[in-house]
């Protein structure tokens, strides 16, 4: 089984709170935020590890982002991924979904060699959800979303994947290119040994020129969408305490449910 | 081709575009700075660079798009029964086709859709297309794709909304990248721009909630979008439009649906459907631990209401993550939303900030869900809620 996971480097989740606009300059404020790879991207790389452990195989890991992202690229090597590819060009700034799931097809095209492909059900700081229905698209395969568990048998695979108020069993054939979500498994961390042999290998980096790409489907001009503004939400501020005694309080606050006809 | 380049030779290291940039795509490099490829093209960075040293060229296209009219939008339907989310996006989409002076259409896909028709005929719609087929029964990517593309290429619409559930979040961006256009996630407000262009402006949060950014597909038709469940307001009943109903018997082949559905696992949903609860009694982590639920629900029970929770209690195993509220959990509008030792993080607050009535019971008096609260009490709530259901019970007697 040779498995592609596909990973983001987003801000770190436990301080994306302190993402702010400054309402007058307008911009993000990120400073003092560390980056980590997308949580549910951990998730599917710790699964495709799970799975070439038990049937052999490799793992190859595939980022689109500044040449910073390669320490999210290292960090998957250290947790034991096989190879680490980086793609990284000026050429690909303002991508959206569409042009971000035709740069990593194009990448897995010249990759080649696969029988899974394996994605977070969705980036912590855009939270489309889009890139791997899109990818799946462009690779003309098919697509199973919100996945929680997966089997592999003799070339079939069985997943449970998420609804609104269940799951879903589904099974199809290999390749397929599945989206996973954080109850499939809990990450593990890199060994020691992991992280030594992560310092020696490289990651690739790839740029537009390495790629079978056409020049109109990247970056800005391959995008569709464009952001034109970011600005901080507004929060109705209601705030009104009751005070009292504990017994006070309860039946103020009946008091209120029967005013507003809620009971 | 559109690009964007620092002009080394202007440069002067100041750090100003470094400081402006929202993505963090400018470094230092050496004495001078330098682009990464996480550039968005927003421009902020040549209108601060004091020495005109950020060149940035977008290319302009000029396309004609008047062939692309009406709004759509994709019902969703379950067991051969339109879900309510459906009558969300009709109400949002009546008011975008008013606004273009267009026809509003709903797609209806599935099996044995008819009885649906007696509460849509005469709704507010003005057309419906009806596309059934027994392989049609439950949702699968491949011929929903299919039939949604084929579609699009015949009519020409230029908006399409469908719900940002699990079946419209696995569905929109397939249908988006084979029509080759574009597409933007939740959504929380829509709006036609006052110019000429007629294009969809739409809104929604991005950085788990703590930022809104608005999008546009200036150049693609269709624009589509998935729209967050209980954000957008239900059209009364009523309306009395005729629709115009047009069936299609689409050409399907068993052989073209690879992904099989063999079963399906019910968990205890805990009764009541989270997002059709008009009152929800939430928990969080200030339960202190998995058994003091039953507070929960038996206040929920009392009141008639549904249980929901916030993302700490359900990573910590107390209750399953369909209760989960929020950012990524669910977004519901309940009439009363009661949350019990939540601290109200913004990824929780987004997803019940719009519920009619707030009550929030939590220890600290700085916690931030006192801020969206209508009613906020300042308590140990393992004291407060045993007097709360004592006294709500004798009310009931
Ligand atoms: C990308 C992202 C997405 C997220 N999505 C969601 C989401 O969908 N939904 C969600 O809920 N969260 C989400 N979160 C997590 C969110 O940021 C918070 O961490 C979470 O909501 C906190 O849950 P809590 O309020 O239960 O716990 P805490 O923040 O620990 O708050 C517990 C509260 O209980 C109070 N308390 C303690 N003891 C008592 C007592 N005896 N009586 C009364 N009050 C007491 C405390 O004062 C405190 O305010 C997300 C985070 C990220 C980064
Ligand atoms: N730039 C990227 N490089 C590699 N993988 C990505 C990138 N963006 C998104 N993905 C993958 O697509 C998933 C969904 O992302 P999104 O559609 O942005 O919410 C993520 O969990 C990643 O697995």
């Amino acid at each position: 089984m040779d498995v592609i996971v596909c990973i983001k480097q987003v801000p770190d989740t436990e301080e994306i709170h302190k993402v702010r606009i400054d309402s007058e300059k307008h911009t993000l404020i990120r400073k003092g935020i560390k980056s980590i790879i997308n949580p549910f991207d951990e998730n599917a790389l710790e699964e495709a590890l799970r799975i070439k452990e038990k049937m052999g195989g490799t793992v190859t890991v595939l980022s689109m982002g500044p040449p910073q992202a390669e320490d999210a690229l290292k960090k998957a090597l250290a947790m034991g991924a096989d190879q680490a590819i980086l793609l990284s060009d000026l050429a690909f700034a303002g991508s959206d979904t569409l042009a971000t799931s035709y740069t990593l097809s194009a990448a897995i095209k010249k990759i080649k060699r696969f029988d899974l492909i394996l994605l977070g059900k969705q980036a912590i700081d855009g939270d489309t959800a889009q890139v791997g229905p899109g990818l799946a698209e462009w690779l003309h395969l098919s697509q199973i979303t919100y996945a929680r568990k997966i089997e592999i048998h003799d070339g079939r695979v069985r997943v449970e994947r998420g609804l609104e108020d269940s799951f879903e069993v589904v099974e199809t054939i290999l390749p397929v290119l599945i989206t996973v979500t954080k109850e499939i498994n809990e990450p593990r961390y890199p060994s020691l040994r992991g992280l030594l042999r992560a310092k020696k290998e490289e990651v690739l980096v790839w740029t537009s020129q390495d790629l079978p790409l056409k020049a109109s489907k990247i970056g800005l001009d391959g995008s569709a969408t464009q952001v034109i503004d970011i600005f901080t939400p507004e929060v109705p501020s209601r705030g009104k305490i009751i005070s009292g005694d504990i017994y006070q309080k309860v039946d103020k606050l009946i008091e209120k449910f029967k005013k507003e006809k809620l009971i | 081709m559109s690009r964007i380049e620092i002009l080394k030779e202007k440069c002067t290291g100041c750090r100003k575009c470094i400081s402006v940039c929202p993505v963090s795509a400018i470094h230092k490099e050496g004495k001078k700075v330098s682009i990464a490829s996480n550039c968005t093209f927003c421009g902020l960075c040549v209108q601060v660079c004091p020495d005109q040293a950020i060149r940035m060229e977008k290319k302009e296209k000029e396309i004609d798009l008047s062939a692309w009219r009406g709004v759509w939008v994709l019902a969703e339907q379950k067991d051969g029964q339109v879900s309510p989310v459906t009558y969300e996006l009709l109400g949002a989409g009546r008011n975008l086709a008013d606004d273009l002076r267009e026809k509003l259409t709903l797609v209806l896909v599935g099996e044995k859709l008819d009885r649906n028709l007696n509460s849509l005929e005469n709704y507010y719609i003005d057309r419906i297309y009806l596309i059934e087929s027994p392989l049609l029964k439950q949702y699968n990517t491949s011929f929903y794709t299919q039939i949604l593309v084929d579609l699009v290429r015949k009519e020409y619409p230029e908006i399409i909304l469908i719900a940002a559930t699990a079946l419209g979040r696995d569905l929109a961006p397939r249908i988006a990248t084979r029509l080759q256009t574009g597409l933007t996630a939740d959504c929380t407000g829509l709006r036609i721009d006052d110019g000429h262009s007629r294009n969809l402006i739409q809104v929604r949060p991005a950085f788990g909630g703590n930022i809104m950014a608005t999008i546009i597909c200036p150049h693609h038709r269709p624009q589509i979008a998935t729209v967050r469940p209980k954000v957008m307001t239900k059209l009364p009943p009523g309306g009395g439009n005729q629709a115009e109903i047009i069936r299609i018997n689409p050409s399907l082949s068993l052989a073209d649906r690879l992904i099989e559905i063999t079963g399906l696992i019910k968990e205890d949903a805990g009764g009541v459907d989270l997002q059709e609860a008009e009152i929800i009694v939430s928990g969080g982590r200030g339960l202190g631990k998995a058994e003091n639920f039953s507070l929960i629900r038996q206040l929920a029970d009392l009141l008639g209401g549904a249980v929901g929770a916030s993302r700490a209690v359900v990573d910590a195993g107390w209750i399953p993550s369909y209760h989960q509220v929020g950012q990524t959990g669910k977004t519901v509008q309940p009439r009363l939303y009661i949350a019990c030792g939540i601290s109200g993080a913004v990824q929780h607050q987004v997803g019940m900030r719009a519920s009619e009535v707030i009550v929030a019971i939590n220890k600290d008096p700085e916690a931030p869900i006192f801020n969206v609260a209508t009613y906020g009490i300042v308590e140990d709530l393992h004291h407060f809620l045993p007097v709360l259901i004592e006294r709500l019970g004798g009310e009931r007697k």
